[in-house]
């Protein structure tokens, strides 16, 4: 538990924000946050914002997942 | 990547080599297991490192006799069950909310917000919420109760069986017979409740802790940091999850918390009685409690016979060893809720994991 | 009658009299017109050079019935010439059965007509016979619909699960969960705004040309409902083989992945109504990649797996991103959205 989703405050009025992730809006509340701005990027989960989502942290977990994607040499993958 | 990979099974063989055996790291989150299985992470794991499979998935952890009570409810004509998809297939002695649907009575929903509307929109029925799960999702109903409270939503209600997930730490590693090395933590727990909330378990039990996110990286790299402390003998309560989880976490969201439930004992499937592990309501929002509202009270002692979902769910064993696996007890038709909850250990090993191989 | 009533279907319009006369020349007549279909006779006739036939029905209860990317008329359409072009034969005709709510507006029903109309045109296949039902407010979610169609095979095509030898190759003719995650994003409980579009498309052109430009296709699916996940798992227990796929050359747009993690879903269980597997020799395989590819259908086909031999109970296994491996499942046949 739990199925968190990154996205990005694009509406936000009092605790009540529309948020976007890579194109598809969701209602989320902020209730939780009450210093998010608008712009910010936000983790989401069960309809309200838990965290604000550090994005120079997230750039490297996201270069990690680049990378995994540009990984296609399956070869070497070795168990114990 | 590939280097990081290898990195990280290095640290595994030396810490096996210290404890003399395969280092027991059990991953406390539903979410982990799902994604290890999911990744086929297993494959990339060397023999000296053995994944356990905690008490992290909330609706595996929901005793018998609550799923009873939120399907009584269920049949009753004035009442609307709001419920997150999770619980929707979870069996019980009769049926599932799943089999109750074409009633109209049982409303899917995404979030405590959603509930809150269908009782805003049903003024003659009452809704009554499944308030299931741990820190991560708490927050959501504890918001939903206040709400209720200051708008007068009185046809509102939550029949709670939040968990707190320390507790059951605590109890998982005071029994001696546990094997348990280190615990991987949940990343999105650790968002509200801060890896410092960790640090009891660390102190009392010299056991590390380390919270990782979901991506499989986020995973090997956590496993390889526990690995690190243990080959340096430096237990400790650390994240890697550094884009949203901090050392205090969300204390807003903690603070909601406290300011509507308290925590009590609670029926863990499979682990019993833990003290001070299941949250309700408080007294002043008593009538937003279904229990109170309702009168209700619970079966806590029947298990399903043969049914070995607590030794899963402690790590003992693997859901091949328990005799119902995959034969009496198959998604289609599970038996207890490790193998209905998608985030269940059993049900993970019966969709994701990888059947043996003569070669390869 | 007063003119509340002309804008929406009636009981009566399926009585087989007037009303019915009147909704059959005024709708149906103008948009499907061809020589067979004017004869209204009870059963269509059709001359066929072969007699290597193919016939498939399918019923379709979508909803909402207008969609990003198309409406349920399209995909009646277009579902059922996908099953004939998988099967490897050329569309010929398809019936038209419509069962209509009694109050469904005539702009609505017009609408799909024109959809339907529009859709056998463009793929060259004529409506040739229909029936049109009416039932009480209550009995039908608006409008469910049943195409059955006729195909011709192409001739030295052959294609079947006995063809499938240890070794062929996968191909899969683009994106997967465009469908299925459009859909869900219109449901009225989990809805949400998205720019997703539906990928339905009538597979017959470049699935015709696939076949007879080339020798040694052996087997085609449309991974509908259950997604990709469902077909291949069907072909695993047919054919007793295993299925290997890589997850690195299965593509899914981002905004449908965001979405399904966005409701904890299972991409690979998601419905497609665009695309198709082909199973294949491999020799032939980088040859049919180019023929997709240089199709407007095709774009970002790529051979996604194989099919091997094994002594075990056929499983379909995946390769993940990071070089791991796990069993895919078959669907258990209703996505339910979760937050744990």
């Amino acid at each position: 538990m739990c199925l968190a989703i990154p996205a990005r405050i694009i509406k936000l009025e009092e605790d009540r924000a529309v948020v976007d992730a890579m194109g598809n809006q969701f209602n989320a509340r902020t209730t939780l946050l009450p210093d998010a701005k608008l712009g910010d990027l936000v983790l989401v989960h069960a309809g309200f914002a838990i965290s604000t989502i550090d994005e120079d942290e997230a750039r490297k977990t996201w270069q990690l997942i680049e990378e995994i994607d540009n990984f296609k040499d399956t070869q070497n993958k070795v168990s114990g | 990547m590939l280097q990081r990979i290898r990195k990280a099974q290095l640290l595994m063989d030396t810490a096996c080599e210290i404890t003399g055996r395969p280092v027991n790291i059990m991953e406390v989150c539903g979410t982990h297991t799902v994604a290890i299985f999911r990744n086929g992470l297993k494959e990339t794991l060397p023999k000296s490192m053995k994944l356990l499979s905690g008490p992290g998935c909330p609706v595996c952890v929901t005793h018998q006799g609550y799923i009873d009570t939120v399907l009584e409810l269920a049949d009753r004509k004035d009442i609307i069950v709001a419920t997150y998809g999770d619980m929707v297939r979870v069996p019980g002695k009769n049926g599932s909310l799943e089999t109750r649907k074409s009633t109209g009575n049982v409303k899917i929903v995404l979030s405590s917000e959603d509930a809150l509307q269908l009782a805003r929109d049903n003024p003659a029925k009452t809704v009554v919420f499944v308030a299931v799960g741990f820190e991560t999702t708490t927050p959501a109903s504890a918001v939903a109760v206040k709400t209720a409270a200051a708008e007068g939503i009185d046809n509102f209600c939550i029949l709670s069986n939040h968990k707190l997930v320390v507790p059951a730490m605590d109890a998982l590693l005071s029994d001696e017979k546990n094997m348990i090395d280190a615990f991987l933590c949940p990343g999105h727990v650790s968002v509200i409740i801060g890896y410092a909330a960790y640090k009891e378990i660390v102190d009392k039990y010299k056991k590390p802790c380390v919270v990782a996110g979901f991506e499989p990286m986020q995973i090997i790299e956590g496993l390889a940091e526990i690995c690190r402390q243990i080959i340096e003998d430096r237990p400790q309560a650390k994240s890697i999850y550094t884009a949203v989880v901090t050392e205090e976490g969300n204390q807003t969201a903690q603070k909601i918390i406290s300011e509507c439930f308290e925590a009590t004992d609670g029926y863990w499937r499979g682990l019993g009685k833990i003290p001070k592990s299941t949250l309700q309501p408080k007294e002043e929002f008593s009538r937003f409690d279904a229990y109170k509202r309702f009168g209700l009270k619970e079966n806590t002692d029947y298990e399903t016979t043969g049914c070995r979902c607590g030794q899963v769910l402690c790590g003992l064993i693997d859901p091949p060893q328990c005799p119902l696996f995959a034969s009496v007890c198959q998604p289609l038709t599970p038996v207890g809720p490790c193998m209905v909850s998608s985030e269940g250990a059993c049900s993970a090993w019966y969709k994701y994991g990888r059947r043996e191989k003569k070669h390869q | 009658m007063n003119s509340k009533d002309d804008d929406k279907i009636l009981l009566a319009h399926g009585g087989g009299g007037q009303l019915s006369n009147k909704l059959i020349r005024e709708h149906l007549l103008p948009r499907f017109a061809n020589k067979t279909l004017n004869e209204l006779t009870d059963s269509a006739k059709i001359n066929l050079d072969s007699k290597s036939i193919c016939f498939t029905t399918d019923s379709y209860v979508v909803k909402p019935l207008f969609f990003p990317g198309g409406d349920i008329g399209k995909l009646a359409v277009c579902g059922t010439i996908n099953d004939l072009a998988v099967s490897g034969a050329k569309p010929v005709a398809i019936s038209l059965a419509l069962i209509i709510e009694e109050g469904l507006p005539f702009d609505t029903l017009d609408k799909i007509l024109d959809s339907i109309a529009e859709t056998a045109a463009r793929c060259n296949v004529a409506i040739v016979t229909g029936d049109t039902k009416t039932v009480e407010s209550g009995a039908a979610d608006q409008i469910f619909i049943n195409t059955a169609g006729i195909g011709v095979r192409i001739e030295g095509v052959e294609l079947g699960f006995d063809k499938i030898k240890t070794g062929d190759k996968i191909l899969l003719n683009g994106s997967i969960g465009d469908h299925g995650m459009t859909i869900m994003s219109l449901r009225q409980d989990i809805g949400f705004k998205s720019q997703l579009q539906s990928d339905c498309a009538a597979l017959s052109d470049l699935t015709c040309k696939l076949i007879s430009e080339t020798k040694g296709i052996k087997f085609m699916r449309d991974p509908t409902r259950g997604g990709l996940a469902a077909a291949l798992n069907e072909i695993a227990q047919q054919t007793s083989f295993d299925i290997r796929i890589n997850e690195t050359d299965i593509l899914i747009n981002s905004s449908v992945q965001a979405a399904a993690d966005a409701l904890g879903i299972d991409v690979l269980n998601i419905a497609n109504e665009g695309k198709f597997v082909a199973i294949l020799s491999p020799e032939i395989a980088d040859e049919c990649v180019k023929i997709c590819r240089s199709h407007p259908l095709g774009e970002h086909a790529g051979i996604i797996g194989e099919v091997l031999k094994t002594d075990d109970a056929p499983v379909v296994d995946i390769t993940t991103k990071i070089g791991g491996r796990r069993i895919v499942q078959m669907p258990y046949g209703r996505e339910l959205p979760r937050i744990c």
